[in-house]
């Protein structure tokens, strides 16, 4: 039998058509309505976060998917490849519902439109001025916010008590000024042998903002202007910053391997036990052995003071998520006291609130409860340009603090400054 | 007849014609279009702007380093690798007790993904967690700083991919030694060659076509050098050790800006393409 050609016709305009209606029915798009608590409807949500801050992300959402209807499949990627693949999704719109990044990175992410506008939900909590203060301003753009803490990791001072005491040195009374923490890493290098004064990162850009930055703050001084378009890195305070780790570096305080040190084992030495002071991430804390005596203290300014690099990840729903209002559900559970306290504290984490530091796991782990307390205070740098001038091994921050520490000691920095703002602001 | 078996032609030639429609010519294409394109990474295709990406690259402070870096390092690595290969595939062509297990051992680093063979060395280097420090000094000998200088960090890299790589040339190489017919030496002998006379006026010519294909197979691979520098150097010191590709990935995923990389692509792809159509020729030319 022959089929009629124009019956054929008729059969295939009706197909497409039900196809057609079949793709579009299904989302909605950003154009749901709005549930500023959230919804918990059994729905399966997407969200990626990076290695590094694989432990507190798993932690929330397993207890989340324990508790709820709704169901999180969360995917880790490793951090080397994170700002690869998250951006490569961001350009083709296949984010997952939920994505944590490092803050520093959100100015390009929430410009670009990658996220969801979740002020009102944000607005909405009853803890919302408790969140902490320098992730949530980093993630607002003219107003609008599209972000919350998610992990914090600061910068902070780890002494090793117990080589404090041999040196002679009050393992009860850390270095509250920048000088101070020069002569008590001397003090402790000159026990001699295997143990040395302290220890950085000295071919890695992340590491120098992280943890030389927040002695700048703490006296008083910028690193960049408000709009992060201008480098101020060689104003006096930095100079000086620079300068006392030359002599640190030039007496032999610092232990060998600062100089190719790329950033993938910067940490790995004060554990060890050899090293008398250094700054470090405040996520080291529930990584050290427990048979170690440390202590832990806040990054001091040249003459007091003190600050923090408030790093970590911040987390939002992506703006081309269709169940916003399900992974509201989850952010807003997350933030929520208990949450916060039973998975982060209890765990010596720092909590992405500065509300809830009267709780039983800090009154037993001071050093967390230090660390919490530099929340207020602590410093997240915006800028639109940050990774490419500051992170990335070939941008222009690296030439200017190497020459600075490693270089012809008299050389004038303008010139490497003026690099750092082009970069900044191209 | 005819018709049928041109059909049947087409269609057993279809799977790799689509294979190669789809990722290669496709990507091609895309990377083109890209090149001459305002494309951010996180906003997708922003329209035309020929020839801004391109004349970006003369700007880069850091293209021509890249160029002389990566060429002077496929230099080093192409003489060692074809040089140590070919050393490799004489002491295991003749078959003798323990060749094979020789064989075996010589081309066992190919087994081994680039990525994870340099994570291995990054370890080995290391001054924090690496084994060669601590062993120097047991020896009363000073610690190195393996990627610490311009130098160490180039030839510390060179060490990795020669060790990586040696045995799979070997064994293009043995392949070829093999095929040489054994009655090619043995009239040379009858001549009155040497050893060294029948290396070079018969082993020689006769692996030229193997020797052809490892130069080609380093030379590009050389050129297109990545993995091993992201991972050990990062391109430091002081952007010492920046190779081109490294640039590419730049641009992309530091910068955000995929059309000055996919320019930069390219350019790479231009110049590999004219220095294998010379290769090919020169190669060709003697045979």
């Amino acid at each position: 039998m022959r089929f009629p050609k124009r019956r054929a016709a008729a059969v295939l305009a009706a197909a497409t058509a039900l196809v057609a209606s079949a793709c579009s029915g299904g989302g909605s798009g950003g154009d749901q309505e709005v549930v500023l608590e959230g919804v918990d409807d059994g729905t399966t949500l997407t969200m990626w976060t990076r290695a590094a801050t694989e432990a507190q992300s798993q932690a929330l959402v397993d207890a989340y998917n324990a508790s709820h209807e709704n169901q999180i499949e969360l995917t880790v990627i490793p951090t080397d490849d994170y700002q690869t693949r998250v951006g490569t999704a961001a350009g083709n719109q296949e984010l997952p519902d939920l994505f944590a990044l490092d803050v520093v990175f959100a100015p390009n992410f929430t410009t670009a439109g990658a996220y969801l506008d979740i002020t009102d939900r944000i607005e909405a909590l009853d803890f919302a001025d408790a969140l902490a203060p320098s992730h949530l301003e980093v993630g607002t753009v003219d107003g609008a916010r599209y972000l919350v803490p998610h992990t914090l990791d600061l910068s902070v001072l780890f002494y090793n008590k117990d080589l404090y005491a041999q040196a002679g040195l009050d393992p009860e009374q850390p270095p509250t000024t920048f000088a101070e923490f020069a002569e008590h890493a001397r003090a402790v290098d000159a026990l001699g042998g295997d143990v040395e004064g302290t220890f950085f990162g000295g071919n890695c850009g992340g590491c120098f903002v992280f943890t030389w930055w927040p002695t700048i703050w703490a006296s008083g001084a910028e690193v960049m202007n408000e709009d992060g378009t201008e480098s101020l890195l060689d104003s006096p305070e930095a100079q000086e910053v620079y300068a006392t780790y030359r002599g640190l570096v030039e007496d032999g305080v610092v232990a060998p391997g600062h100089n190719e040190e790329t950033g993938a084992t910067w940490v790995s030495y004060f554990p060890e036990g050899n090293i008398g002071v250094m700054p470090m991430p405040s996520t080291m804390l529930g990584l050290m052995p427990e048979d170690m005596n440390i202590g832990v203290a806040p990054i001091p300014g040249l003459d007091g003071g003190e600050s923090t690099f408030v790093g970590g990840d911040s987390i939002g729903i992506s703006a081309n998520s269709e169940n916003a209002n399900q992974a509201w559900d989850f952010l807003r559970w997350s933030l929520e006291a208990e949450q916060q306290v039973e998975l982060l504290a209890a765990n010596g984490d720092v909590m992405a609130r500065t509300d809830l530091a009267d709780n039983e796991y800090y009154a037993e782990n001071p050093n967390a409860a230090v660390i919490n307390d530099l929340v207020q205070v602590g410093r997240t740098p915006y800028s639109l340009n940050f990774g490419q001038t500051f992170n990335d091994p070939q941008g222009p921050w690296l030439p200017l603090v190497r020459e600075a520490v490693y270089g012809d000691p008299d050389a004038d920095l303008t010139a490497l400054n003026d690099d750092v703002t082009a970069s900044l602001g191209s | 007849m005819r018709h049928s078996r041109k059909l049947a032609g087409a269609l057993y030639a279809a799977p790799v014609a689509v294979f190669v429609l789809v990722f290669f010519v496709a990507p091609l294409l895309l990377v083109g279009r890209m090149s001459a394109s305002d494309w951010p990474l996180l906003a997708g295709d922003r329209g035309i702007n020929l020839p801004a990406n391109y004349e970006g690259i003369a700007d880069n402070p850091l293209f021509w380093p890249a160029v002389g870096f990566t060429l002077k390092y496929t230099g080093i690595v192409v003489v060692l690798l074809i040089g140590l290969s070919l050393l490799l595939a004489l002491i295991v062509a003749d078959r003798r007790k323990g060749t094979g297990f020789f064989r075996s051992a010589y081309f066992l680093p190919t087994t081994l993904g680039l990525a994870s063979a340099s994570l291995l060395f990054f370890g080995f280097y290391s001054p924090a967690i690496g084994p060669l420090d601590p062993m120097l000094e047991a020896l009363g000998l000073e610690p190195v700083s393996w990627l610490g200088t311009p130098t160490a960090a180039l030839w510390s890299t060179v060490v990795l991919i020669v060790w990586k790589f040696a045995g799979f040339f070997m064994i293009i190489l043995l392949v070829g030694l093999q095929s040489i017919p054994p009655d090619v030496y043995e009239a040379a002998r009858l001549d009155g060659a040497g050893r060294m006379q029948s290396f070079w006026h018969v082993t020689v010519p006769l692996l030229r076509p193997a020797l052809g294909l490892v130069l080609i197979l380093s030379v590009t691979g050389s050129l297109l050098a990545f993995d091993q520098f992201f991972i050990l150097t990062k391109g430091g010191p002081d952007n010492s050790t920046v190779t081109v590709v490294q640039l590419i990935y730049r641009e992309a995923f530091q910068r955000f800006d995929l059309g000055a990389a996919a320019a930069i692509s390219v350019v790479v792809l231009a110049a590999l393409l004219v220095l294998n159509i010379v290769q090919f020729r020169a190669l060709r030319k003697d045979a």
